[in-house]
């Protein structure tokens, strides 16, 4: 019987002082072992080693097995899950509303590559500063496994059925489309998938990040170009990549060797070091060469595909005001009685 | 024909431009030009119409236009009434025929005793002989103006100020007034007012010269404009939005709403930039598709902004089911239904009230929303901001049904007041509040008994307000819920607000003016034409009825006890399937077979004749069946 309890280790905190704790969710109720819970664990560690505020994350998503994680990480930030692929929409209007916001958007195959691909399009043609994540198992999970459109030519459902169609690349396309900061990586690949996140908080325009997500009860079978051994076996990760954000805490480690370094107007910076290749990550056609290249080989190339980030984002497009919209007292809003009366007057 | 005893014009014998012997009649006449579209006959007409109110004759103007860019027949009426009635009349006392296309067929239709002036070259005299005609060389007369074999466009163009010039001889309209017109028209553009002017002169002394008989119907000046505007209603509304602080607009272009949110981004350039940085404190986005629209609506709603989008019928039907999400997870969202003609792509360029039901009950499960119906650009204008107000309030989309006749045409109006009212946010919690209830609070906990829960804002620097908002089942936490208690207490807490919204929506309009046992009723601009005829009963045959102008949905105690009182209840609507009707026999079924539709469903704007005939037939089917 000991009169004394030891003191428990103080928790970890990042540079707000804040533990992890604060920014974890509810419990997931996904199945055991589904790819998305591992992007969820790195969600939160992301955002919790960029020290951001809870409370200026805004959260978005569609409907799907994907658009429910917004319940199991930041708890503490503000959430909208919508409808079924118009995610884009919300977080435009929310991320205009309010430019101090930090939007994460969670979405998946079905949501954004069927019937979500319009608003995608149009997401990414404003580069609203949106992290932008398609959870991408190549199937419908809720309604029980039948394709959706990234899919793979030739890919075999668990009950046998082979797919005909051809597979839409949303990081392809979010390239074509003038996207800024376009990602793909693998729930499998934890490290590569918690650098870029840190990356993709920091970038302050459209982050699209494509993360091969194996569903563990309807695409995980032999056949499946989606399945978690299909995936270790195809994913080639074009460099590596380290980060040092702002703040000047390294985050993930700097590649040694011969690098290029790409640097964010908020200070932070980007260094990566090819990997069996020589890849530019600033060098759009070269990006969507390698793309295309890599759909007739079966590599699934992973890292940051491309990246612009002095590109103007949405809200500096429209030349709004700093503050939150909503915080603009009345008289700054309304303008006076001398220039209602002048409108009255041009109208007699 | 009952309208005959109003008529303008009354003519004995037909003749050709002499107006011996015809009796006048001052500052009462409807005019209608045919021109074709993309003619540029708009600045014309709109001079004429701006002259005659300068001259202080109450006028309205409605365009009928095609869904076309260019060349398909326009018509537009303008009609001045001394005694301010300013719904469209159905009989039309002078025309003027500048499309060959519609020439003949416009002749034809002409009510007897009717004033035409027509392109000489059309013939138009040959098909009646009982109008009187006054042909016009317009074709020659244009070529003394632009004499170069390039100006072809520009002759199109101008020609139309020739007919202006016409009429201002022929119906007496103040040529100073036209001048000034075509000076405010054209704004300071020297080389064109100097055209313009020009054209209008030629045309005025060519009828001069040659129609010593003037048609009798007269322009008079008085006084009933003084200190009024005219304007559109999508301007009004665009106005009200910008006074009302509206900080989002989301928008996707289609007729008749498109106009206002170009204006609003017009009275935005110049009013919402910041002195010093010229940063703006209005995002105007045009979005991809009405469903991107009411989404970025409902992001920025639900982000604290005074969100709003305006479209017509299809577009609300593409936004349903984002409506619903905005009813069910409780976000603040104005959205403008500038009504046309449906079903599908129907008559886009016509008027209708046909989007009641859709708007009222919109979405799928048990959907219903406020729904307020402006009648007047001055209702635009207060209810633009009365809807911010109120959606902010109960915390949910609300509907603002126009209609194209209200919004693309010009109407006459008194200024709108400087509006002085506080934003009134509703119940939203600030860091501070946040803290005092962070144990206890709920997102749609219903602590104050009227339906309406208490909200935070995201960003708001107290992360114990942060809730998960979802379209799908929750509880008073916002937490997900597949329970059968808590999706049965939600939505009935959503019915009490619902309820509660009774009372805050704008008031009907109540003019008992006989105590009558049987009443009129009409909304939106079914109120123009039901106003005139409600006095045109009295006159024409001995009826007096009591009259409610409903403004709103759900309907309040007000409009309960009005119906209540009242024994047989006129509603006149602009919709085949009597939607308002539907509504009100739901609200009142004891008295559902007390209601009476009088429907208007061509696409034209109500005229009082429709409303006079239906009550009049009524009356006299139940005498028969009573004697």
């Amino acid at each position: 019987m000991s009169a004394t309890i030891p003191a428990a280790p103080a928790p970890k905190t990042n540079r707000l002082g804040l533990p992890k704790a604060d920014y974890e969710g509810g419990k997931s109720t996904l199945c055991l072992g589904c790819g998305h819970d591992v992007i969820t664990k790195q969600i939160v560690n992301a955002f919790w080693g960029m020290g951001i505020p809870p409370h200026r994350v805004a959260k978005f998503s569609g409907i799907g097995c994907s658009s429910k994680t917004p319940a199991y990480f930041l708890n503490r930030a503000w959430g909208f899950n919508g409808v079924h692929g118009r995610m884009p929409s919300l977080a435009t209007g929310a991320l205009a509303a309010n430019r101090q916001l930090l939007g994460i958007g969670v979405s998946g195959d079905g949501d954004t590559a069927s019937i979500g691909i319009g608003q995608f399009v149009h997401l990414v043609r404003r580069n609203v500063p949106l992290v932008y994540i398609v959870e991408n198992n190549g199937v419908y999970g809720l309604t029980k496994g039948q394709f959706s459109a990234t899919a793979d030519l030739g890919a075999k459902q668990k009950n046998g059925a082979v797919n005909d169609w051809v597979p839409i690349d949303a990081c392809s396309l979010a390239i074509e489309l003038g996207g800024t900061f376009v990602a793909r990586s693998f729930s499998g690949d934890m490290k590569q998938l918690q650098t870029i996140l840190e990356a993709a908080i920091a970038h302050r325009g459209t982050s699209v990040l494509d993360v091969i997500s194996p569903c563990v009860t309807f695409n995980d079978h032999e056949g499946s170009t989606k399945s978690y051994k299909w995936s270790k076996e195809h994913e080639t990760p074009v460099h590596e990549i380290g980060f040092v954000p702002f703040f000047g805490e390294t985050l993930a480690e700097i590649p040694a060797g011969a690098t290029k370094d790409v640097a964010f107007p908020d200070g932070s910076t980007l260094r990566f070091r090819g990997v069996g290749r020589d890849y530019d990550p600033t060098d759009r056609d070269g990006a969507l060469a390698a793309i295309h290249t890599s759909h007739g080989t079966g590599e699934i190339l992973t890292g940051i595909l491309y990246v612009d980030p002095e590109k103007p984002s949405f809200p500096d497009v429209l030349g709004l005001v700093d503050e939150p919209l909503h915080d603009l007292p009345l008289d700054r809003l309304r303008p006076s009685k001398e220039a209602l009366d002048a409108i009255m007057e041009s109208l007699r | 024909m009952r309208g005959e005893m109003h008529m303008s014009s009354v003519a004995t014998k037909p003749s050709t431009g002499t107006g011996a012997g015809r009796m006048i009649v001052v500052n009462d006449f409807s005019l209608q030009i045919a021109t074709a579209n993309g003619s540029g006959s708009q600045t014309a007409n709109s001079v004429l119409m701006r002259a005659i109110f300068r001259m202080g004759v109450p006028v309205s103007g409605k365009n009928l236009f095609p869904s076309n860019i260019q060349g398909l027949p326009t018509w537009f009426t303008i009609r001045a009434n001394k005694d301010g009635y300013i719904a469209r009349k159905r009989e039309i006392d002078v025309l003027v025929l500048m499309n060959a296309e519609t020439a003949e067929e416009d002749v034809r239709a002409a009510r007897p005793g009717a004033h035409v002036v027509f392109e000489k070259k059309l013939g138009s005299d040959r098909f009646r002989d009982d109008l009187h005609f006054y042909p016009v060389p317009f074709s020659e007369l244009v070529v003394k103006l632009t004499m170069g074999s390039d100006q072809a466009k520009l002759r199109k163009l101008i020609v139309n100020m020739i007919y202006v010039g016409v009429l201002t001889d022929l119906m007496g309209i103040d040529p100073a007034e036209i001048e000034a017109a075509i000076k405010k028209q054209l704004k300071g553009k020297q080389k064109a007012i100097d055209l313009n002017l020009a054209a209008m002169r030629l045309g005025l002394e060519h009828a001069a010269a040659n129609f010593p008989g003037k048609i009798p119907c007269r322009v008079e000046r008085m006084e009933a404009t003084k200190g009024k505007i005219l304007i559109e209603g999508n301007a009004a509304a665009a106005l009200g939005c910008l006074f009302g602080g509206a900080t989002v607009c989301c928008w996707y272009p289609i007729t008749p709403s498109s106009s206002l949110c170009e204006s609003f981004i017009d009275f935005a350039d110049d009013l919402r930039a910041d002195r010093e940085t010229g940063k703006k404190t209005a995002a105007v986005i045009q979005a991809e598709d009405e469903i991107a629209s009411i989404g970025m609506v409902l992001g920025a709603g639900w982000a604290g902004a005074r969100a709003f989008t305006a479209t017509s019928g299809p577009g609300i039907s593409l936004m349903s089911e984002f409506l619903g999400l905005g009813y069910y997870v409780e976000i603040p969202a104005v959205v403008w239904d500038v009504q046309r003609v449906g079903p599908s792509t129907g008559l886009p360029t016509r008027t209708m009230q046909g989007d009641l039901l859709l708007a009222y009950y919109n979405s799928h499960g048990d959907t219903k929303h406020p729904v307020l119906f402006p009648a007047t650009p001055e209702e635009c204008f207060g209810m633009a901001i009365e809807a911010f107000d109120l959606a902010e309030e109960l915390q949910t989309p609300v509907l603002v049904l126009s209609d194209l006749d209200l919004g693309m045409n010009n109407w006459m109006s008194d200024p709108f007041p400087y509006p002085t009212g506080p934003r009134k946010k509703g119940k939203v919690l600030d860091a501070a509040a946040i803290e005092k209830v962070r144990e206890s609070w709920g997102r749609y906990q219903d602590v104050d008994g009227d339906g309406i829960p208490w909200r935070t804002l995201p960003g708001t620097p107290n992360p114990f307000g942060a809730y998960l908002a979802r379209g799908s089942g929750h509880n008073e936490k916002a937490q997900y819920s597949e329970k059968p208690q808590d999706y049965v207490a939600n939505v009935d807490r959503l019915a009490r607000k619902h309820d509660t919204a009774r009372t805050m929506v704008p008031k009907p309009r109540i003019e008992d003016r006989f105590g009558s046992a049987d009443g009129l009723l009409a909304f939106g601009t079914s109120h123009h034409g039901t106003a005139e005829a409600r006095d045109r009963l009295v006159s024409e045959a001995g009826v007096g009825l009591d009259y409610l102008r409903l403004r709103a949905l759900p309907v309040g105690p007000e409009v309960r006890d009005w119906v209540l009182r009242h024994d047989r209840i006129y509603v006149v609507e602009q919709n085949r399937d009597a939607q308002l009707r539907s509504i009100l026999r739901d609200e009142f079924p004891d008295r559902a077979d007390r209601f009476v539709s009088i429907l208007q469903y061509d696409g034209l704007p109500l005229d009082a004749t429709t409303v006079v005939e239906g009550v009049v037939s009524d009356r006299t089917a139940r005498m028969r069946r009573s004697a």
